[in-house]
């Protein structure tokens, strides 16, 4: 096991830069989640990790040692594939055993540890079948197995749950938790999955167009998101974003989202924006800080507001409603008693206590 | 008004399932006629020298007779002749040296150059690849002027070994492309995985390429094979004593003298020396269609 650090590190294609200089602290024993959307660099990191690509810049270290030159086979890491890349002529048990048998470990010991992993993951009575003869959950676990059994320094994931169904994932997905709580293996997990990083992760890092945006627990992620496409990536559904002035009103300040409506800044906040008055901004709340106004009364920082759905969406524990400020679709979270159906004027309530104002020229979450 | 409506879509339905069963019959009584008839044409060579060879002499040149039935009984007298009072033997022979050294040439040099094009990037590979397929396509009836030239200035004029240098020129390039196509069907990840578990580049080509392509190596080998096995031009070319002649040419000219054809003995050379790529095809071609089609899909 070994930590992991990333040090200005750029990757070239010809002109374009798919990675630009990012630094990356991974801790031994710790579960990181690169997440981002297409494009975003995080394959590109994993796999200049790996060293399945050449650094253009910057330094790689695995367990305080630079790997820039090093082959993968000598970095000590192990990596789960998307598409599972299992030897197709080859049974599981082989599967698991080739790097060990590459290395010529004794036939004994490879045999002890293949079992032990296949226990791990559950798939002792699929040691003798090909992977052809495998579901794609069972495929999953061989491959994770297969990197289990190398005991690396560190474990590398490049979207391993993509290609199974919404059920096999979240399942998947546990394992995959519970695994790495067994075997305690630094690990890098990337997904373009907000979901699958937040249940994962120990700390997310969040990328955009070959940077890092944010690196934080994933609480403090969803709760404060130092950017616009943090406070829009994280969160299902994403966090409502609409243009608002900050205004000042006596000795408070108010948030007009249009000419009707206005918000009042909390007072604990006050200080923080005051010096943007005058501006116009972007207001964000996500959706389960705007409810139905009859389920909590009109404590704390909630201000009730009316709106007309446009459409309501019932989710069995819950009820997503979309209704229009200003022309912008804004979704809310409501208790499914309560909801109201489409076209109805309804009273909704926001909670002004995790409101959060950006600035749209530089995209800081203020 | 419903109910109209209702039936009125269930008899289109009905038609138009109708139609196509209709279709599909005629598809396939046209599939069958045509089928019959390929066959047809295909099976009469082969089934004219099975009767030719097992015809006495006598029988092949009786004018009254109609060719292609035997009347007089079947004989194995030109099997016999020809394995005993022959050269054909000696031919037989030199086709398999020549035939099993040229294959194994051309796989390990095609499946190498395959590798190494498709998987190892450098540059140039790419016009590389185009490169090696192009010289396939230039005829041998070009090729063997030239190709005397190096033949006999190697020595090798009149000697079967000639041939085994000769045959790859026209077999490796198409290998190579076939393989080319075949390795790049593999996905990227695998050999990824293998380099991470430790393999090195011989290692992934020995243990998971070739293991994974084999469907491909054997559609190649086959063509090698049958390259190799069936060529005239070459052999016609650069071999003219008998100790040193291959089946394709040493039939034909030790059994052909003149204008007097051994009807009997060249029906009966032709079948032994089609039997072996017959039984290769009719073993592998399940792997043959395979690797010829790789990629065709996605599997």
């Amino acid at each position: 096991m070994a930590d992991v650090s990333l040090r200005k590190v750029v990757k070239k294609y010809d002109d374009v830069e798919a990675v630009r200089g990012i630094d990356l602290e991974i801790p031994d024993k710790e579960f990181v989640v690169l997440v981002g959307p297409s494009g975003c660099g995080k394959s590109t990191t994993l796999r200049m990790i790996a060293g399945l690509e050449e650094i253009s810049g910057g330094e790689i270290a695995i367990g305080g040692h630079i790997v820039n030159d090093v082959p993968p086979k000598d970095r000590d890491i192990a990596m789960v594939f998307q598409n599972y890349a299992l030897y197709p002529h080859m049974t599981v048990f082989e599967n698991m055993s080739f790097g060990l048998r590459l290395r010529r470990m004794p036939k004994a010991e490879i045999k002890e540890r293949v079992e032990q992993a296949a226990k791990i993951l559950g798939i002792t009575e699929l040691l003798e079948r090909r992977p052809k003869q495998l579901s794609g959950g069972q495929r999953q676990r061989v491959a994770m197995g297969r990197s289990i059994v190398r005991n690396p320094k560190v474990f590398l994931f490049d979207e391993p749950l993509s290609n199974l169904d919404a059920k096999l994932r979240v399942q998947m997905r546990t394992e995959i938790k519970r695994v790495h709580q067994h075997v305690k293996t630094t690990t890098v997990y990337v997904t373009h999955d907000q979901v699958e990083a937040m249940t994962l992760a120990d700390r997310v890092v969040v990328m955009n167009e070959g940077r890092i945006e944010q690196i934080g627990a994933p609480n403090e992620l969803y709760h404060s998101p130092k950017t616009q496409f943090v406070a829009g990536f994280i969160g299902s559904p994403a966090m409502n974003i609409m243009p608002c002035r900050l205004e000042q009103n006596g000795v408070g300040l108010t948030v007009r989202l249009t000419d009707a409506l206005t918000f009042r800044v909390p007072e604990s906040r006050s200080a923080r924006y005051r010096s943007h008055v005058g501006k116009q901004l972007l207001f964000g709340l996500r959706p389960e800080h705007i409810t139905d106004a009859r389920e909590y009364g009109s404590a704390g920082e909630r201000q009730n507001f009316p709106a007309t759905l446009d459409v309501v969406e019932p989710m069995g524990m819950e009820t997503m409603v979309y209704f229009a400020i200003n022309g912008k679709e804004v979704c809310g979270r409501v208790d499914p008693a309560r909801s109201g159906g489409p076209g109805e004027k309804v009273q909704l309530q926001a909670d002004l206590a995790h409101m959060q104002l950006i600035d749209p020229q530089s995209g800081a979450v203020l | 008004m419903t109910s109209i409506a209702a039936s009125g879509t269930a008899s289109f339905h009905a038609r138009a399932y109708g139609s196509l069963k209709r279709n599909r019959r005629w598809a396939l009584i046209l599939s069958y006629v045509f089928l019959i008839m390929f066959a047809i044409f295909f099976l009469t060579p082969p089934y004219y020298m099975i009767v030719t060879a097992l015809k006495s002499n006598e029988e092949v040149a009786h004018m009254a007779h109609n060719p292609w039935f035997i009347y007089d009984g079947v004989t194995f007298e030109h099997f016999v002749n020809l394995m005993t009072k022959s050269d054909f033997p000696i031919y037989f022979r030199n086709t398999v040296i020549v035939t099993v050294c040229t294959v194994a040439i051309t796989m390990v040099v095609s499946v190498l150059a395959a590798f190494s094009l498709s998987r190892m990037k450098f540059w140039g590979s790419g016009m590389l690849a185009t490169g090696i397929f192009l010289t396939y396509l230039i005829p041998e009836s070009l090729l063997f002027i030239p190709l005397f030239q190096i033949v006999r200035g190697l020595g090798l004029l009149n000697s079967y070994w000639g041939m085994v240098l000769v045959y790859p020129t026209l077999t490796v390039p198409f290998c190579t492309w076939i393989m080319i196509g075949y390795f790049g069907s593999i996905p990227k990840e695998l050999d990824e995985a293998a380099v991470i578990d430790g393999a090195s580049h011989m290692q992934m080509l020995l243990r998971i390429f070739i293991p994974v392509a084999l469907p491909g190596i054997i559609a190649a080998t086959i063509f090698a094979f049958t390259v190799s096995w069936a060529d005239f031009v070459y052999p016609m070319a650069f071999l003219y004593s008998s100790d040193q002649q291959v089946l394709t040419v040493g039939t034909v000219t030790s059994l052909i003298r003149a204008d007097v054809y051994q009807w009997g003995l060249l029906m009966a050379g032709a079948l032994i020396a089609a039997a072996p790529p017959l039984l290769i095809y009719a073993f592998l071609m399940d792997y043959y269609i395979a690797g010829l089609t790789a990629g065709a899909t996605k599997g």
